[in-house]
């Protein structure tokens, strides 16, 4: 009996310099095979759907829950997680490529690190006095509680800025991840000890003015953040503090 | 004179706190990583973490966290480090709060609290189903603000091979590889912090991450740090089976309220909503009406191995039983759950908000590691080791949200010990023996890309694991042990002959891989033959030929240390400390 298989065409690309080419794959099909689950087989046997000895795929890849980020890549034009993309619910053949707006490290492999910069860079953390015991922290309601930690739900995956159009080099803009980061830590009773500091961090070239509300980030969330009402309201506390600054000359 | 370098391997939980402590203390430390630490294995953890902060007012306390955690880890474990992990926990968690985790709140804003098994209060706190993910965020946010400052660097893509040790033994550093240029390199450090998780790996499928195969801790017992109680291996109760990885359906489930059940009638292949109550068999509640379906994980796992394979009441005759959360309301789930149900709905495609979950038990956490003395030190002076990795914390059996306080009390023991070994050590002779250990390492490196043969690597570690699952997990029997240590003896032959079908220079996964497995390998013998060599059953260790707890032999620390020899380890016992609690039997069907 024949066993039902997958095809699956993959971008290929050896390293930064190297010219990129397409390579077709034939694994077999079963219940709840995921996209990892496929690269694994190529792994396990890498030969292409025509006979050719290959290497196995290059690609970011941990929890395989959808929960550490690794595994964002381009499957079948769309920026998702590998790991949670079940082949049953996608059409063949799949075709599969790394980020295209993130340097290219091998194959599916990119190098993302530009987020934890970002992050960096707008002291997205709660200025703590110092690890020893201090008692408690600050109260904390409820219905505050709902509004953050939704935005804490980040997985840092970037698939927001691969879809957003004005995430490019031309722009410089930081993308919807960290803004929502901006949110989160200007909304925390302490964390907002720094919140002028990050609104001014916004405030200029790659900020987010550059942000053309096409909301593409919204849609491609695995974690569902609320991606846009953050920039909303992060948009609209930087002008408050823009205003604040002009006044105070 | 300038502080100390300290380098710490890992940037989960553990590894993050002991960065965290040193910084503050002044001191400067290289942070190593395989992944960017945002992504480490800690992420997955779900339900909670455990302190006795007694906010419901049913008179918890920290002794009696200790006693909890004794009780629940069969008296195995080192009562000095418990005690002072429980002691220290209720202000980890305020410390957790301080630092801006979003943790679940009451209506008057204080931290809420939800219970867990293997005890009778409500003493874990928790956000959502994703504590670790929380946890982990909070830590690595500090660790990036000190990294601003310029007292941390970071090395994320780099994966550790070796400590170097100098000619009187002691830790001068390490030796990584950079996994995108395949760069070796030595980094000379006044002491070394091991955090490198889990050995999920080694067993092929479990609920760990890829990264979580072992690999340092392999490496540095084969250069001679003991290998401590390597047999004890936890089995969670609910897991959804899959086909690249077992995904942790968390404790938390049961503890919202949760039940386990079959069909009381073999083949019973009605639709599960269909199936009246009465012809349901709640087999926690009815086997342990105390805890019920809050029994320890090694007990639930057991009965559910039972019920599927003594007597046969596996849904559709299948190895599965129900986890059931329909009677609870969809606000509750979500609010308290959501994190978990959403990865049930997107991986099974089913909605666990009306239709029960479908689990197995699955390989979930490392009781065993590295041997660490009361300091976190192993027996190699300058290395530590905390979280995962090491051993001293959970005895036989883990309780559930122990283990992420446990990576966060043992990294911040560790991190201001280290420092303060550095700053009172000798300065090293010459360069500490780190070029003769890069030169081992460029050897091997050359040897391995170069090496001719007809095994995929791969294809190799399948068969580690499928061994692994089927004779070092729930049910372990002697000839099934012996039959696991000659097929690793066997695999570590075939590893010679290893072939790499991808030889370049750069970002290669399948070299970093192969060099994963023989480490992987090694390792492996340590669990197996620790298990054939412990003839009692004690936590998750259960021989059906040796039912019960011996602890006359066997109340007993298992050290392996590594020969070099076919014949494996060199086993040997040390004494537990039992000073606080003495050991007494451990049961569930009653209140203890």
């Amino acid at each position: 009996m024949a066993t039902k298989t997958v095809q699956l065409e993959i971008k290929r690309q050896a390293s930064p310099d190297a010219p990129a080419a397409w390579e077709k794959f034939e694994v077999e099909w079963r219940p709840g095979l995921n996209v990892t689950s496929a690269l694994m087989d190529i792994a396990l046997n890498p030969v292409t759907a025509d006979g050719h000895a290959t290497t196995p795929i290059t690609y970011d890849s941990n929890c395989l829950e959808e929960i550490c980020g690794s595994c964002a890549m381009r499957i079948n034009g769309k920026a998702r997680m590998a790991c949670s993309t079940l082949i049953e619910n996608i059409e063949q053949p799949v075709r599969i490529e790394p980020l295209s707006k993130f340097p290219l490290v091998r194959d599916l492999q990119v190098d993302r690190s530009v987020l934890f910069e970002n992050l960096k860079a707008v002291r997205a953390w709660v200025p703590v006095d110092g690890t020893y015991d201090l008692g408690p922290g600050p109260r904390v309601f409820p219905q505050q509680q709902e509004v953050s930690y939704p935005l804490s739900n980040c997985i840092s995956c970037t698939c927001c800025m691969e879809v957003c159009p004005q995430f490019n080099e031309e722009t410089g803009f930081v993308g919807a991840a960290t803004i929502a980061q901006v949110k989160l830590f200007n909304n925390h009773p302490t964390g907002k000890v720094f919140k002028e500091e990050r609104l001014r961090a916004l405030a200029g070239d790659g900020g987010i003015q550059e942000c053309g509300y096409a909301q593409n980030c919204v849609e491609v969330c695995p974690k569902q953040l609320p991606l846009t009402n953050a920039i909303s309201d992060v948009s609209r506390d930087v002008l408050i503090q823009k205003a604040k600054d002009f006044l105070r000359g | 004179m300038a502080a100390p370098k300290i380098i710490v391997v890992g940037g989960g939980l553990a590894g993050l706190a002991a960065v965290i402590k040193i910084a503050e203390a002044g001191g400067s430390v290289d942070l190593f990583s395989i992944v960017p630490v945002k992504r480490s294995h800690s992420v997955c953890a779900q339900g909670g973490i455990n302190a006795a902060k007694n906010l419901k007012g049913e008179g918890d306390t920290t002794d009696k966290h200790f006693d909890d955690t004794i009780y629940g880890g069969d008296f195995l474990a080192n009562q000095t480090p418990v005690k002072a992990m429980c002691e220290a926990a209720p202000a980890i968690i305020d410390l957790l709060d301080r630092m801006g985790v979003p943790f679940n709140r009451t209506p008057e804003g204080l931290l809420d609290f939800r219970r867990f098994g293997g005890t009778l209060y409500h003493r874990t706190a928790f956000a959502g189903a994703t504590t670790g993910q929380q946890l982990l965020y909070a830590l690595d946010e500090q660790v990036r603000r000190y990294e601003a400052e310029g007292k941390v660097k970071k090395y994320e893509g780099w994966e550790f091979l070796s400590a170097i040790v100098d000619s009187k033994g002691q830790a001068r550093g390490i030796t990584a590889m950079d996994l995108r240029t395949m760069e070796l390199r030595a980094f000379p450090a006044g002491a070394v912090i091991l955090a490198t998780g889990g050995i999920g790996a080694i067993f092929g499928k479990s609920t760990n991450s890829v990264v979580c195969t072992g690999s340092a801790q392999a490496a540095v017992f084969q250069q001679g740090a003991y290998y401590a109680n390597g047999e004890f291996i936890q089995v969670h109760p609910t897991a959804i089976p899959g086909e690249d990885k077992l995904r942790l359906m968390s404790e938390s489930a049961r503890g919202e309220g949760g039940r386990v059940w079959v069909p009381r009638k073999p083949g019973d292949n009605r639709a599960p909503r269909q199936i009246p109550e009465a012809e349901r068999l709640y087999f926690l509640e009815e086997w342990y009406p105390k805890y019920g379906n809050l029994v320890p994980r090694d007990i639930a796992t057991r009965a559910i191995h039972k019920v599927v394979y003594e007597n046969g009441l596996g849904i559709d005759g299948q190895p599965m039983v129900y986890l059931d959360l329909t009677h609870i309301d969809r606000a509750t789930l979500d609010r308290k759950l959501g994190g978990i149900l959403e990865i049930y709905e997107k991986f099974v495609g089913v909605d666990p908000h009306v239709e029960p979950m479908k689990i197995f038990p699955g390989m979930h956490y490392t009781m065993g590691g590295l041997w660490v003395d009361f300091n976190q030190m192993t027996n190699i002076p300058g290395l530590f080791a905390a979280g995962e990795c090491e051993y001293q914390y959970h005895g036989a059996n883990r309780l559930g949200a122990n283990s992420l306080v446990s990576c966060i009390f043992g990294g911040f023991r560790s991190g201001p010990i280290a420092l303060d070994f550095a700053k009172s050590a000798s300065a090293p002779e010459g360069d500490g023996g780190a070029a003769v250990e890069l030169a081992r390492q460029a050897e091997i490196n050359a040897r391995l890309i170069k090496n001719e043969g007809g095994e995929n690597p791969f294809k190799l570690w399948r068969e580690l694991g499928n061994t692994m699952t089927e004779h070092a997990t729930v049910i372990r029997y002697n000839a099934g042990l012996q039959k696991a240590d000659e097929k690793i003896v066997s695999l570590l032959d075939r590893y010679k002959r290893i072939n790499l079908s991808d030889r370049s220079q750069w970002a290669n996964t399948s070299f970093a891989f192969a060099r994963q497995l023989k480490n992987m390998l090694e390792l492996s013998r340590t669990v197996v033959l620790g298990a054939k060599l412990r003839d009692e059953s004690r936590g998750a260790h259960y021989k059906p030929d040796f039912p019960d707890r011996n602890d006359e032999k066997f109340l007993k620390t298992t050290k392996a240390g590594f020969t070099g020899d076919v014949a494996g380890p060199r086993l040997e016992l040390e004494d537990v400390d039992i000073q606080y609690i003495k050991p007494r039997p451990r049961r569930y069907d009653v209140a203890k």
